[in-house]
């Protein structure tokens, strides 16, 4: 081989340089800058060869953990710009700039309580105890030495988004508080088993080992349905953010109750009543009165193609795409409107169409160039219908903060600028 | 498991794979029995509504104070009207209202939760740094500014058991779906 595959890095810094000069870039600029120019220019187009086309690329292995393409860079979690602190605090996934169903790992939405702890998973145990017959302790090895099962799954934080102004200009902004995986753990129930339930056994308490204790009381009829403790998440162990090396996983509850960085599940006959289950996540009513327990995520949808902060090019032919997602089960069919709601046309759902999974839809579209507003409605297995945010609104007035699943137009300009239709 | 087919299943299949007892069924023998102290050290849960599992002890309004100054005010606000942190004081009367304001005060349902939380999370930057002492003083503090407790107050076990917090009636369940 030539000097090059020896001299990668040089190699790959000489290359980027050789690109600035042709591209007539200052020479003050290096290879990161240089590298966002070329995208820009002419010199790689046809009929000209493309300067990645002339030397050999990276060497195999010159990022042992992968990273996207450095012209993905905008691809990142959308995090609060005024936020009082960020230790208690969100970021969403960009959603926008996502395909498919999966939500890669990286790009996951975060909510924390109290930071994200470091844990060793050598030192990290399990606690099973309460109202069992054989209180237990599980290193992180025992816990894998269960019989193992993987499910594709939504998680969704509650609040997402809220009922009051200002609303987020971007499909993420909007509801990228939700985010889907293939999860990899052990049936719950299989847990439970091993130390014998007592039957007067009715939540079950789950503890964090982060900085918050983080603490929520689940009913043991989820517990036995289809409740995980997840160690993996698309494939590899789960993130530090994601409640590294154990959590709780409960199929379309509101995220904050599959606690992360799991350590101890105390069976109980009552909830425990924490902080967090009375005085934070709660629903409060224009009445004054709160609802608690509040634990399924209804169905909802948005489209994140063509959606706020986008340009449609030219009039002509567009996709219209979005992510559709019920706590209750499958998508059953997903609706588009293109004229403010008037009328609405079934999408094509892609397949696969999972329980408690986001589900992606499609739906063919020629733009005439006119304004127009564009929305989707989600319609799950059990007949409930996505409503509109006037509809959530007179039910629950606007304080309620949690739960809001509702319908969220985009409107197009002439000029195809895509913004937020709920001004 | 499997499915269990209820057709073609006897009764005697029905009865060894569906409707056996949690305890009847096959255990893996995974994990080790977990001992009294290590439970003990870790279950920090206090039942919010009952009290239940509040340790000994007892901390006063006045020492309270001393802490919240020290520890909370930073982020809570000298009286406990809010900054980084949560408000903790007021807003009695304002939950109907267009701009409700969520306090311990004004909304928590239970004053017990008080206790654990402060106790399993607080301060922010040090939690499980003080005492059972301190935590009652510091609950005892935090009532106290809501006017749930007197000045001179001394809070325990029993007496923060029995504190009825204001909004605790104002707590239903869940209705869904409610739009139809």
């Amino acid at each position: 081989m030539s000097e090059l595959s020896d001299h990668p890095i040089s190699a790959s810094r000489r290359r980027f340089l050789e690109s600035a000069i042709a591209g007539g870039i200052a020479a003050t600029s290096l290879a990161g800058d240089a590298l966002a120019e070329i995208g820009k220019g002419t010199e790689n187009l046809p009929p000209k060869i493309p300067e990645w086309m002339k030397t050999p690329g990276d060497p195999v292995g010159s990022q042992l953990y992968g990273t996207p393409s450095q012209f993905e860079k905008h691809v990142v979690r959308n995090v609060p710009k005024n936020a009082a602190q960020m230790i208690s605090a969100s970021s969403r996934a960009p959603l926008q700039d996502l395909d498919g169903i999966i939500t890669p790992n990286g790009v996951f939405y975060e909510r924390h309580h109290g930071g994200i702890p470091n844990i060793d998973p050598e030192q990290h145990r399990l606690i099973l105890h309460g109202l069992v017959e054989k209180p237990l302790i599980f290193t992180m090895e025992d816990i894998r030495q269960f019989p193992s099962q993987s499910r594709i799954y939504f998680l969704e934080c509650s609040g997402n988004p809220t009922y009051t102004k200002p609303y987020g200009k971007t499909a993420s902004d909007l509801v990228g508080l939700v985010s889907c995986a293939e999860w990899t753990g052990v049936s719950l129930k299989l847990v439970l088993q091993e130390a014998g339930l007592k039957p007067e056994a009715k939540w079950i308490v789950a503890e964090g080992a982060d900085a918050a204790a983080m603490t929520r009381s689940i009913p043991i009829e989820k517990c036995l349905d289809d409740a995980m403790l997840v160690y993996s998440q698309n494939g590899e162990r789960l993130r530090p953010q994601q409640g590294y090396p154990l959590r709780v996983f409960l199929p379309g509850f509101e995220g904050n109750m599959s606690v992360k960085w799991l350590r101890r599940l105390k069976v109980t006959a009552e909830p425990a009543y924490s902080r967090e289950e009375t005085s934070k996540y709660t629903d409060l009513m224009a009445d004054g009165s709160s609802r608690e327990f509040t634990f399924y995520m209804e169905a909802k949808s948005i489209i994140t193609r063509p959606s706020g902060e986008q340009r449609l090019s030219a009039p002509g032919f567009h996709e219209i795409t979005g992510i559709a997602w019920s706590g209750h089960g499958k998508i059953s069919r997903v609706d588009i409107s293109v004229d403010e709601g008037k009328s609405w046309q079934e999408a094509q759902l892609q397949d696969p169409v999972l329980t408690r999974a986001l589900t992606r839809f499609r739906f063919p579209w020629r733009w005439d160039g006119k304004p127009v507003v564009i929305q989707s409605r989600a319609t799950d297995e059990t007949g409930y219908v996505q409503p509109t945010l006037a509809q959530l609104i007179a039910v629950r007035g606007e304080n309620s903060f949690y739960h809001n699943n509702a319908i969220w137009p985009w409107r197009i300009a002439a000029n195809g600028e895509v913004t937020n239709a709920q001004v | 498991m499997r499915k269990c087919n209820m057709r073609t299943a006897s009764a005697a299949l029905l009865a060894a794979t569906c409707i056996a007892p949690l305890q009847a069924q096959e255990r893996y023998t995974i994990g080790r029995a977990a001992t009294d102290a290590e439970i003990a050290a870790w279950n920090i849960d206090i039942g919010g509504n009952d009290g239940s599992n509040l340790p000994p002890g007892s901390g006063t309004v006045a020492r309270g104070a001393t802490i919240f100054a020290e520890q909370c005010a930073s982020c809570h606000g000298d009286k406990g009207h809010g900054g980084i942190g949560d408000r903790l004081v007021g807003g009695q009367g304002t939950l109907a209202s267009p701009k409700p304001i969520k306090t311990v005060g004004s909304y928590w349902p239970y004053a017990p939760t008080l206790f654990d939380y402060i106790r399993r999370a607080m301060p922010m930057n040090a939690p499980q740094s003080l005492n059972d002492t301190d935590v009652y003083a510091v609950s005892a503090y935090v009532l106290h500014l809501n006017g749930l407790l007197a000045a001179a107050a001394t809070l325990d076990a029993k007496s923060l058991a029995a504190i009825k917090m204001p909004n605790r009636a104002a707590f239903v369940g869940d209705p869904r779906p409610d739009v139809k």
